[in-house]
């Protein structure tokens, strides 16, 4: 068996927080605050597409499970996808020296 | 305070995206220059801890919810470049399928939550170190103000995008965002050094890798 190396508890970490999402306070962050009270809020336009538009993956009717998920695939994604490009970068380097 | 599309006009967004993507290609070349083997799952759990922390709104004064940056926490682990790459990286993950942030706000936000963010904090970092000493107590108090400074200057820049986009006045929305993002940076700075006093009792070894 691999030795269990310090990322993977790490990452474990990040999974947990992600799992705690629906915990999170649904009010307004400090930008929307503020462009509610000055009245600039409905510029805002928005996207053209929606993949898990606001953190909630489409098609769940719990949404605090719907969160969940999401949070749980987006940091797994966002890590992958980091970690991945580090490690293209780094073998990269490696040959030309 | 991802900005969302709407907000800015297009002058303020080709500026912010010459800025961010001529940033963002030379951080990628310098870390192609400067990333070390144990610097790539550093890198993943930043963008990793990043993103899933995002999440995490906590309530702030009267009905507003701030969330962790983390370009301070990203910038002092990996260096300033390294801290903007896995900034841009998760901003670009949080728009391209969160839809959190507008696509066409996507320069601005890398430019003042990655590039500003990771910049100023790192800088303030250093400095800060260099009078208060760099033994743990030192680290924490120097990591606590660039963590502050970070939140701080991001909701500063905002304000200034959408002023110079006409959407609102500078008189207007400066105090208001300069004050609750005073705030949110106080728990910012809680957090960020929650997490290295953390890093510092496991794994100290990670906060003397080569900064990128």
């Amino acid at each position: 068996m691999k030795r269990i190396k310090w990322w993977h508890v790490a990452l474990f970490l990040c999974l947990l927080l992600a799992v705690l999402s629906p915990l999170a306070s649904s009010s307004p962050d400090g930008l929307e605050r503020v462009a509610e009270d000055k009245g600039f809020i409905d510029d805002a336009r928005d996207s053209p597409y929606e993949a898990i538009a606001d953190y909630v993956f489409p098609g769940i009717e719990n949404e605090a499970l719907a969160t969940i998920l999401a949070g749980v695939l987006g940091t797994l994604v966002i890590f992958g996808f980091v970690y991945g490009a580090a490690r293209i970068v780094r073998s990269r380097k490696r040959e030309v020296s | 305070m991802h900005i969302p599309d709407g907000f800015l006009n297009i002058a303020t967004v080709a500026t912010t995206y010459t800025i961010s993507s001529g940033g963002v290609t030379y951080a990628a070349r310098e870390a192609g220059k400067k990333l070390g083997e144990k610097h790539v799952p550093l890198m993943g759990i930043m963008a990793a801890f990043v993103f899933s922390a995002q999440m995490l709104n906590f309530p702030i004064a009267g009905g507003t919810s701030g969330h962790l940056l983390g370009a301070a926490l990203a910038a002092i682990l990996l260096g300033p470049w390294g801290g903007l790459l896995v900034m841009a990286c998760v901003l670009i993950v949080q728009c391209l399928i969160f839809q959190d942030g507008g696509l066409l706000a996507l320069g601005a936000n890398i430019f003042n939550m990655g590039f500003v963010g990771c910049f100023l904090s790192y800088y303030a970092y250093v400095a800060i170190t260099k009078v208060v000493g760099t033994e743990r107590k030192g680290m924490l108090v120097s990591a606590f103000v660039a963590a502050w400074l970070s939140v701080f200057a991001a909701s500063v820049l905002c304000v200034i995008e959408l002023v110079a986009s006409g959407t609102t006045p500078l008189g207007v929305s400066l105090p208001a965002m300069a004050g609750v993002h005073a705030l949110i940076g106080v728990v910012e700075g809680l957090i960020t050094v929650a997490v290295l006093s953390f890093v510092l009792a496991t794994r100290s070894d990670l906060l003397s890798l080569q900064k990128v």
